[in-house]
């Protein structure tokens, strides 16, 4: 097997697996992103600006109070879905009743406000990560070298994206949040406390957001911009998916991971602007999306 | 309804305005508040929110540059191609994101234009991180010579009368009232037998045309263009400007853009990046308690003082 589709292989599973990588976390927040437009029907723009603070919290637990990878990886999307929470009650809650547009418009303020407060603190050179000394190293599979770490954050990136979906479908919880997407007022009729729920849905967006951004601090360096054109792949991608469907929203994110890799290995050109183009194509022959269901 | 005698106040004030402030400024102004007029023109008359029109603005400032500065074409032909640039532009962008509405077609257009912003960020012709710099300004119509400043900014301020005059015409004509019904009421349109798509689209390419204009004009102005003309903060900057001023008011996207592009100018050197962040309190600030606007605002005081029976057409 000295070649494989016209190149190295080993050329041809890097680029798979940066995709892969790539995809994990496409897949991670444009969840969040769904979730969070189920239920507040509102597009956070934001969402990106919250998994850079995800990536900066990481560092700055390490850097000022000297707390580690693992621990930062539950105590961060802690923190930042507590923010969160303090921002839905402050900000978001008065907009529920306007139209969906004016959402996207305070979030997309938001985005500016933190993405320039940390640009402020900390310029736009990158900051280093390290990579947890349990999972330093790699492995030979034999056709490649897999970095013990990017296996960890793609097995992370499914089993978090398999949780958030059996919460969401399978458990109580969740049917009440399927429910107050459905029709608020009659879930709100039943007794259950609709304005909490909504609150923690968001926490838990933002939540998913941070986590993501935890696991990318030692991957990509930690930087203001980092989620800055980011959520505009995510955008794209919850479109692929079809904007109402969780599982939409993660299948579609690792299949535009994927297929960025891939265009990564045979037209590299074209790397940054296939996503682009995979969602006028997806437009074009299913407007609702590949799982949307159509209105 | 165009108030005559604000109109005539108004182009005075145009006039002799070069004369007290400092001409490159007020001609970026004008450029800035066309291309918000063209953006209010789908906001706030038809409902559609783009955020994608910092495409339509780059895109076409830097076909414009090109022409003037590579082809060697004179500045009015420059402009028409930056024109015509931003119109094809739109028609491309118009028939696909015209499927969607809400909250879909602002992000559909957000991601076109971030394929156009890549495009122009790896072509060679942009200049990449450099941008295209020291474009020509050549003699308009081969005689009048544009180099110095205030004669370039009567060139610049008739541009901008034109185009929005085009705007005003539009909105009081037949075709704007259906495009505000759709606005309105978009099921009922399309129960009356209107082809709701059409309207759209033709609205959509309209603005994209008259900021492809102001891209153009913009390029000639500063002699320069750069990829923060087509970065989607562009955009964002566009959607302020319209929602500070008042959307849907004729005057409004004008005041909007006078006030942010005042607040860049003049504070830009003390403030550094806090532009960034205090543009984004006055967004939430805006979306919060202020949505009509500094010109919606006034309106509806003034309307309610003067007629307090008659409906309030914030289109007056």
């Amino acid at each position: 097997m000295a070649e494989l589709l016209g190149m190295p292989p080993q050329l041809f599973f890097g680029q798979l697996l940066l995709g892969l990588i790539n995809g994990a976390f496409y897949a991670m927040l444009s969840l969040g992103l769904a979730i969070i437009f189920g239920m507040l029907q509102i597009v956070n723009f934001a969402h990106g600006a919250t998994y850079m603070v995800g990536a900066f919290g990481a560092w700055m637990l390490m850097n000022y109070l000297g707390i580690g990878f693992w621990p930062a990886l539950i105590l961060t999307p802690l923190i930042v879905a507590l923010l969160g929470v303090i921002l839905e009650r402050l900000v978001l809650k008065h907009l529920y009743d306007l139209d969906h547009l004016y959402g996207m418009l305070a979030t997309f303020g938001l985005a500016l406000i933190i993405e320039g407060l940390f640009r402020q603190a900390y310029g736009i050179s990158g900051l280093p990560y390290e990579i947890p000394t349990q999972l330093q190293g790699g492995t030979n599979l034999g056709f490649m070298f897999l970095p013990n770490y990017r296996a960890f954050v793609v097995l992370m990136s499914i089993i978090l994206c398999f949780g958030t979906w059996y919460l969401i479908e399978r458990t109580k919880m969740g049917m009440y949040l399927r429910a107050t997407t459905e029709n608020r007022e009659l879930v709100r009729a039943f007794g259950i406390k609709v304005p909490r729920l909504i609150t923690a849905t968001f926490a838990l967006g933002v939540g998913l957001a941070a986590f993501a951004g935890v696991m990318a601090a030692p991957i990509y360096q930690v930087n203001p911009l980092m989620g800055n054109n980011l959520i505009i792949v995510i955008f794209a991608v919850v479109v692929i998916g079809g904007m109402g469907s969780i599982l939409g929203a993660t299948l579609a994110g690792y299949l535009v991971g994927l297929v960025e890799g891939l265009t990564k290995a045979y037209y590299p050109e074209a790397s940054s602007t296939v996503v682009f183009i995979l969602m006028i194509i997806v437009l074009i022959v299913r407007p609702s999306g590949l799982f949307g269901k159509e209105q | 309804m165009l108030p005559r005698t604000y109109f005539l106040a108004f182009l005075v004030l145009l006039a002799l305005l070069p004369h007290v402030l400092y001409p490159v400024f007020l001609m970026q102004l004008l450029c800035m508040a066309l291309f918000a007029c063209a953006f209010n023109l789908l906001l706030g008359y038809t409902g559609l929110l783009s955020f994608g029109h910092a495409a339509f603005l780059g895109g076409s400032a830097f076909i414009a540059g090109q022409a003037a500065k590579v082809w060697g074409l004179p500045i009015e032909l420059s402009i028409l191609a930056g024109t015509l640039t931003g119109t094809l532009l739109g028609v491309g962008f118009g028939l696909i994101a015209i499927r969607k509405q809400g909250i879909y077609f602002a992000m559909i257009t957000l991601a076109l234009a971030q394929m156009v912003f890549f495009y122009a960020l790896k072509a060679p012709f942009t200049g990449g991180e450099d941008g295209l710099q020291s474009i020509p300004r050549s003699n308009l119509f081969g005689i009048i010579d544009l180099t110095h400043e205030v004669t370039m900014y009567y060139f610049i301020l008739a541009l901008f009368l034109a185009g929005f005059l085009i705007i005003f015409r539009i909105i009081h004509s037949p075709f704007g009232q259906i495009l505000k019904s759709i606005r309105e009421n978009e099921d009922r349109a399309i129960s009356l037998g209107y082809r709701v798509d059409r309207y759209k689209l033709a609205a959509f390419i309209i603005s994209a045309a008259l900021s492809g204009l102001a891209g153009s004009m913009k390029a000639m102005v500063s002699q320069v263009v750069s990829l923060s003309d087509v970065h989607w903060s562009m955009s964002g900057t566009v959607v302020l400007m319209t929602l500070i001023g008042g959307t849907g008011t004729l005057f409004g996207p004008i005041v909007g853009a006078a006030i942010i592009v005042s607040m860049e100018h003049y504070l830009g050197e003390y403030l550094g990046s806090w532009v960034t962040i205090i543009m984004g309190v006055i967004f939430v600030i805006c979306v919060l308690t202020f949505r009509q606007g500094v010109v919606g605002e006034l309106e509806q005081r003034l309307i309610k003082r003067k007629l307090p029976f008659q409906s309030q057409d914030s289109t007056s």
